[in-house]
């Protein structure tokens, strides 16, 4: 592989997949080529900065040169039940305590080979909706690996599966990818941890995929931090069977832009998706995300609740959609989101949208921009905290309020903490 | 509901259910090309630069996409090359009520506006077809300097007035139907109002279509000079056709210093009406618009009236209601551009979708950078009444900087079970209940329209929710 192969015009080398895999990656190269780039007049790229998706400037990642170093700054959470290392798209590093029987966690190219029905069944069958069908192409063709992790039915993984992707090298683009699958009653906790080894400009694709099944219980959480000069997309689809109940948190610390889509389909009677977000952006960051929670069912719940706090000159973009289809009846959905302004020069657009063909919902979005609360400020500072640190204060409480949301104490901490060290606190 | 308490939706629109044989003395056939607008400009005697702007507009009009992008398909339904884009009687304007030709006056008679009223009116601009058939400026208004003429009349007797604002709030390359409108305008409102006026009485328009396959293009500009202060009311009633029609209007208002202007629209055109409508105002410090919206009929309604907060201390607000009854679409919404400190808007949105009705909330509120003490609040409340009913809101909020407060609050929700039961055993009948329910979902709002509006309001939407229940 020669660090020269531009990821946007060179066919994809050929990985350790099954035949059957490099003929979809195949076609998925085919798609990609024949797509147009996004243009300004695309409502789903509507506000979005569409210079940061020319794509032609990165090329395909060289392995990692010091895989050791890597794994061992891969230190997350305390007490976990497996670990996966990625470096550059290849496995650096797994480990594995007490995984309840039946239990898998492999990476993604071995799961196609010993578990081919299980993977062809979920993996990246959802239509790519909220604008990025192109980019899901090319991270399906360029996919080298991955993360498996399969619950069988009724079984509940007690402690945390933490999942690392590391990328390094100048200009250099990496397409990490998540696919969880629990079945019937099963349970489980996963992080996916995004970061640059270096303070490098780089592109990452990357696509996670959550599967619930009946009655089965998923927090996932997504921890990016990538270098401030990364250009990253991340692209989710979450589906929930009857009774399931998802959870999922995106924290993004890091990137120049970052496209975030996250698509939920409430497939069954009584499904239940939350979607969190905590965004503190500064410096020239952008950060576009558009989701979409689609209710096919009756009596189902959504809840989005984003939280963005701007500094210097960045940018937010959220565009939300609520449908509720003919069928889904006594629906519940929510979607909030609020932007918190720290600095004249940032810039908050907000697009909540509601698309109701059902009657008998209960249906509310909001979208607020503010600024801090003058009089909380003035107590702080009355109490001798200085304002620099009190206005951080203030911040991490109302990230804090998303955070709450998590129905995970120990994990609750432990982001608590890094997002306590992001914010200097 | 028992078939005797179930009139048709469309039995209130019969009383304008009618047509006479009108004898067209100016036509410009069906279609649009340069000699069409060069014939309209002839037939009005638009001096040069009004010429020059309508080529600009049709120039305008053949460049621009339709929105399809965002908006509904069903606008791959209209067929350009069928409608008329010019129609009049080639009559000047009319100063009395004898010089009014018979069969126009029958018509006013049938649409229910007794000669009587027409007295209390500040003035009564009529718009029958494109041509402003009927206008008439109460003495007092006139006396106060106001001026209020029909849009051909406004440009070639008093350019030096109007000339500087028209086209300016929305140029025609807004939108390929304000430029559309731009080409092929006639009919409308021209009014000026000098400072310090307050004009007591609202002004009001009534327009009427009363053509096959006859497009409307009406163009209105309002100016209140400093301080002045002025309402305008505008309603519409169409007769049924069997093809579409095509309404396409620009509204301008511009408000100076303290000006206070209040634009009211009830929109009843009938179902196969697309109304495609740009509506835009420009207020300067300290000054108010705010206009008042309410959509009941057509096929397609798409309308986003807007406010430019250009001043200091500005304020813009809309104020919509709409209801989308079987076979509708009211895609309206709302547009507020915030350009100075201290500029507040609020938005507050009802609708209502019954049948297969499909109602649509579009926002955009703007606050641009280095702006201090803005305010924006919005509210999109939609109602559901059956299961085939349908409902979107699409707001876009752009802040930037720190300083400003903007909210965006919308729900969904429909009428509850328990209501209706706790109406019905109080002796209501369901429709009688649904209907009780509707008008206290909307009444805040309705009570914000003048009184005789607020009468027909309630009445309409009495008569569109009977037989929508069981």
């Amino acid at each position: 592989m020669s660090s020269s192969h531009s990821v946007t015009t060179l066919a994809p080398t050929p990985a350790h997949w099954p035949e059957w895999f490099l003929q979809e990656q195949q076609k998925a190269w085919d798609l990609f080529q024949s797509l147009p780039l996004p243009s300004r007049r695309d409502e789903p790229w509507r506000f979005a900065n569409i210079k940061a998706t020319d794509l032609s400037g990165f090329s395909v990642a060289s392995p990692v040169k010091d895989a050791s170093a890597l794994v061992s700054r891969s230190s997350g959470l305390a007490d976990l039940s497996a670990k996966l290392v990625f470096g550059n798209d290849s496995l650096l590093h797994s480990e594995a305590a007490g995984l309840p029987a039946g239990v898998l966690v492999l990476p993604l190219e071995k799961a196609a080979k010993e578990h081919e029905g299980l993977f062809k069944k979920s993996f990246m069958t959802a239509e790519v909706r909220l604008g990025s069908k192109k980019f899901a192409a090319l991270h399906k063709a360029r996919l080298c690996t991955g993360s498996f992790v399969y619950v069988p039915k009724g079984v509940a993984v007690q402690r945390p599966i933490e999942i690392w992707h590391w990328a390094e090298g100048e200009d250099s683009a990496i397409f990490p990818h998540t696919l969880i699958v629990l079945e019937e009653g099963a349970t489980a906790t996963v992080i996916d941890r995004f970061v640059s080894s270096r303070d490098e400009r780089s592109l990452a694709v990357a696509v996670n995929d959550l599967t619930l099944g009946k009655g089965s219980r998923l927090s996932y959480v997504g921890v990016q931090e990538w270098s401030d000069k990364a250009t990253a997309f991340h692209l989710n689809t979450t589906e929930v069977e009857k009774d399931g109940n998802s959870t999922a948190l995106q924290m993004n610390f890091g990137g120049s832009y970052i496209r975030g889509e996250s698509d939920s389909h409430l497939l069954g009677e009584g499904s239940r998706s939350v979607m969190l977000s905590i965004n503190p952006a500064s410096g020239e960051r952008e950060i576009d995300q558009r989701t979409f929670q689609d209710h096919f069912a009756p009596r189902a719940t959504s809840d989005l609740l984003y939280h963005n706090a701007l500094s210097d000159s960045s940018k937010t973009i959220f565009a939300g959609l609520i449908k509720v289809e003919e069928a889904a009846h006594e629906t519940d959905a929510y979607q909030k989101v609020r932007n918190l302004m720290l600095s004249d020069e940032a810039e908050a657009n907000s697009m909540p949208g509601l698309e109701i063909l059902a009657d008998n919902v209960r249906c509310t979005h909001g979208a607020t921009s503010g600024e801090l609360n003058e009089d909380e400020l003035f107590y702080m500072m009355a109490r001798g905290i200085q304002p620099k640190q009190a206005a951080q204060l203030i911040v991490r409480g109302f990230f804090g309020t998303v955070l709450e949301r998590l129905d995970h104490p120990s994990l609750q901490e432990h982001l608590g903490a890094i997002l306590d060290r992001k914010l200097d606190l | 509901m028992s078939t005797e308490t179930k009139p048709d939706i469309d039995i209130d629109r019969s009383v304008g259910d009618f047509r006479y044989e009108m004898d067209y003395a100016y036509d410009a056939g069906v279609g649009l090309t340069e000699a069409t607008i060069d014939y309209i400009s002839d037939v009005k005697g638009d001096p040069d630069w009004v010429r020059a702007f309508r080529k600009e507009g049709y120039r305008k009009f053949l460049e621009k996409p339709m929105p399809t992008n965002w908006a509904t398909k069903d606008l791959e339904n209209i067929v350009f090359e069928n409608i008329r884009y010019y129609l009049a009687q080639g009559q000047q304007p009319k100063r009395s009520w004898d010089e009014v030709p018979e069969d126009i006056k029958k018509t006013f008679e049938r649409l229910g506006i007794p000669e009587q009223e027409r007295k209390f009116l500040a003035g009564v601009e009529a718009q029958f077809d494109s041509e402003a058939a009927y206008s008439n400026i109460k003495a007092a208004v006139g006396e106060q300097g106001v001026i209020f003429v029909g849009s051909t009349e406004g440009l070639k007797e008093h350019p030096e007035i109007f000339k500087k604002w028209f086209g300016k709030v929305i140029p025609s390359g807004d939108n390929k139907f304000s430029a559309l409108n731009s080409a092929v305008f006639s009919g409308g409102s021209f009014i000026y109002v000098p400072p310090g006026v307050k004009v007591k009485h609202p002004l009001q328009a009534y327009f009427r279509i009363n053509a096959e396959n006859f497009g409307q293009f009406e163009r209105t500009l309002i100016i209140a000079d400093e301080g002045a202060e002025v309402m305008y009311m505008e309603g519409c009633t169409a007769p049924k056709f069997e093809t579409s029609t095509l309404h396409s209007a620009v509204v301008e208002l511009v408000a100076m210093k303290g000006a206070k202007i209040q634009y009211v629209t009830v929109q009843n055109w009938s179902s196969n009406v697309f109304n495609l409508v740009t509506k835009r105002g420009l207020a300067h410090e300290d000054a108010e618009i705010k206009w008042i919206d309410c959509n009941i009929g057509s096929r397609l309604t798409m309308k986003y009236p807007g406010v430019v907060m250009k001043g200091k201390g500005a304020r813009g607000e809309v104020v919509s209601i709409a209801l989308a009854g079987d076979g509708q679409h009211q895609d309206t919404g709302a547009k507020m551009i915030h350009a100075a400190d201290n500029t507040t808007s609020n938005i507050i949105s009802k609708s209502i979708s019954l049948g297969t009705g499909r109602s649509t909330y579009r926002g955009m509120v703007h606050v641009p950078k280095h702006l201090k003490g803005c305010k924006n609040n919005t509210e999109c409340d939609a109602l559901l009444i059956n299961t085939h009913s349908r409902t979107d809101t699409y707001p876009a909020i752009s802040v930037r900087g720190q300083g400003n407060a903007v909210q965006h609050e919308a729900s969904v929700s429909q009428i509850s079970a328990e209501q209706i039961f706790y109406m019905q055993q109080r002796g209501l009948s369901e429709a009688a209940a649904m209907s009780l329910a509707v008008n206290g979902f909307v009444n805040d709002l309705v009570q914000q329209f003048p009184m005789e509006y607020s009468v027909e309001l309630k009445r309409l939407i009495d008569l569109e929710m009977e037989g929508s229940v069981g």
